[in-house]
């Protein structure tokens, strides 16, 4: 063999290397779950009430998201302004909190003794320990993830749509809603399946702020968690599903950014 | 009448100009990229606020800076064509068109904006996407956009630049067209003096953020007021210094050796102009005595056929450039290295005091 000729196969062995310790767990999932195991845990009460709160939670929280994150990703996306780079900073903050730390945070700040938890129960709204709760934590954990792909997918939109908008008679919202929305929507969507993505498998936050009550805040990831110990068929068809979950948002992504890269270079 | 006045920072230097284009007629803006000319055709549309200025059309106050008046773009109904057209690539063509007819009912939108396509011989591109266009057909679609809002005034940025040469001149044919038959104020960025002469009724020159000449085409070729100008009028622009001749000539010594003889007046240090049209070229030492009275010996560097033109390249003290007739070249039997003689009449030559 020549001088040189071991740095290819050198890096394909590594490649090699990561592959298969990526997706081993990913694989022994599915070669301990048989069929019948799945069928049977899904069958359980208990699995299918923690899968459909992991449901209604994450598209509660979506929506919020959807809602609140799509016109502050178009303003950091179309203005530049005093704090501009602060402000996508701390937007960005959720992303490097460890989750556990967020939980804490949320306690501490929307919990009963929480700095804002007190005025919140004085007008009724309990968040802590409650399935609103759940939905706070895979907000603030998920946030990010939606309003870093808008707001890219909203500064990719060529400047001369919005203005050439405006010349025909459109108003600033309404190029926000005929033109900048429909020209960056793979792009959002691509960002939406990110967040989505997370919301699903958040446990440390929710665990910490809204607790594990079955029925009420124990979401998929919680109810594995639980199960561990007592019921690894049940813990394992959860996982199943949750893999499945994530593998199809994550492909979902894929396809729709590669869509927005494709149109953007058009 | 649509009237523009602005002054504002922009990147390097100020922007400080004023224009009045009245209604029916076109005027270009012209110059070099980064002079400001677009920057004044965004504040003329309200997407850009100048520091302080004024833009009125009509009777009717789009921006008064000084009395804190500003209209919002889609209040001011400027048919605005950009550079790149700017269609919206998630919607068809007729729904491009139909983009402006708001107050149009719905079921009526689509006749209209067919009728625009159907003027500019597209109508058959009704339903295709706007990628799928030529950039002539981009183009077509982009004016019958600006033009479905019965716009007040038409801006237009550099609206041939993203044509290739072969459509380029049907299209400069029918922007005219269009330009001629709207009625309205029309304000045209380009940076080409060609496509200004053709489609401007006045051409405003604008260097470094302001107009620095403004007249009809043929005024500024023959009478540019600066050497910035004369260059981009497409003029040769030579430098010397002007002493007083005989009979009501000027004489150049020109930087660099040579003298030239202009029938305008001037002392001191010049700029002065002539067309390389203008410019015939003999072989060197013959001194045939005519009305020409301006000889440089030079030497042929390059020799481009345009067209049934040649443009000859040539290396005298200063260089110059020769635009004569393909027969002319032939009888000379031009090629880089030859000596030649340009000559060209003192009447040719403009003076302009530097």
């Amino acid at each position: 063999m020549t001088r040189g000729r071991w740095f290819a196969p050198a890096l394909v062995l590594t490649l090699a290397v990561a592959l298969t310790f990526l997706t081993l767990p990913v694989v022994a999932i599915f070669v301990r779950t048989s069929p019948g195991n799945l069928l049977a845990a899904l069958d359980d009460p208990g699995v299918l009430d923690a899968l459909w709160l992991s449901v209604r939670t994450t598209l509660v929280a979506l929506a919020i998201i959807v809602v609140v994150g799509t016109p502050a990703a178009y303003l950091l996306a179309t203005r530049t302004f005093r704090g501009h780079a602060l402000a996508v900073t701390l937007v960005e903050l959720p992303l490097v909190l460890p989750p556990a730390v967020a939980g804490v945070g949320l306690l501490v700040a929307l919990g009963p003794q929480g700095i804002v938890g007190g005025a919140l129960a004085d007008a009724g709204i309990r968040l802590a320990l409650e399935t609103a709760g759940v939905v706070v934590a895979l907000t603030f954990v998920a946030a990010p993830f939606y309003v870093r792909g808008a707001q890219a997918a909203f500064g990719a939109v060529d400047r001369s749509w919005l203005e050439a908008s405006r010349t025909l008679g459109a108003s600033e919202a309404r190029t926000f809603l005929r033109v900048a929305i429909p020209a960056a929507a793979p792009g959002m969507l691509a960002g939406l399946a990110l967040a989505w993505g997370r919301a699903v498998g958040e446990f440390g936050a929710t665990l910490i702020f809204a607790g594990s009550f079955r029925g009420r805040t124990q979401t998929a990831p919680l109810a594995i968690y639980e199960r561990l110990g007592t019921d690894l068929d049940a813990a394992l068809a959860l996982s199943a599903v949750l893999v499945a979950v994530s593998g199809s948002l994550l492909l979902t992504a894929k396809l729709l950014g590669g869509r927005g890269v494709a149109r953007a270079a058009r | 009448m649509l009237r523009v006045e602005a002054r504002t920072a922009l990147g390097g230097f100020e922007l400080d100009a004023a224009l009045e284009v009245p209604a029916g007629s076109c005027l270009a803006l012209a110059g070099p990229s980064g002079a400001g000319k677009s920057t004044l055709l965004r504040i003329a549309a309200g997407l850009l606020r100048p520091q302080h200025g004024r833009v009125t059309c009509g009777d009717d106050v789009w921006l008064d800076t000084a009395a804190g008046r500003e209209v919002a773009p889609e209040q001011r109904a400027c048919g605005y064509v950009f550079q790149d057209y700017a269609l919206f690539g998630h919607m068809t063509v007729w729904q491009n068109v139909a983009y402006g007819l708001r107050r149009t009912p719905h079921a009526e939108r689509r006749r209209r904006a067919e009728e625009l396509l159907e003027r500019f011989g597209i109508a058959r591109l009704a339903d295709a996407r706007p990628r799928t266009l030529s950039g002539g057909e981009r183009q077509r679609v982009a004016l019958a956009r600006a033009l479905a809002l019965r716009p007040r005034v038409l801006l237009l940025d550099e609206p041939l630049s993203a044509l290739d040469a072969r459509t380029r001149a049907s299209a400069s044919r029918e922007l005219a067209r269009v330009l001629r038959d709207t009625g309205v104020p029309a304000l045209l960025v380009t940076h080409d003096f060609l496509e200004a002469a053709v489609l401007g009724d006045r051409v405003a020159v604008i260097d470094g953020g302001r107009i620095v000449q403004e007249g009809t085409a043929g005024e500024l070729a023959a009478a540019p007021g600066s050497a910035f100008v004369a260059d981009f009028t497409g003029a040769i622009v030579l430098t010397g210094v002007a002493r007083s001749g005989t009979a009501d000539t000027t004489v150049v010594d020109l930087d660099g050796g040579g003298v030239v003889t202009s029938t305008d007046p001037g002392t001191g240090p010049v700029a002065l102009s002539v067309h390389p049209w203008e410019i015939s070229l003999e072989p060197a030492g013959a001194r045939t005595e005519g009305s020409a009275q301006n000889h440089l010996d030079a030497e042929v560097v390059t020799v481009t056929h345009v067209g049934n033109r040649v443009r000859v390249g040539l290396a005298a003290p200063q260089p110059l450039v020769a635009e004569i007739t393909g027969a002319a070249v032939g009888g000379l039997q031009l090629a880089p290295g030859m000596c030649v003689t340009a000559t060209w009449k003192a009447t040719a030559t403009r003076l302009v005091s530097l």
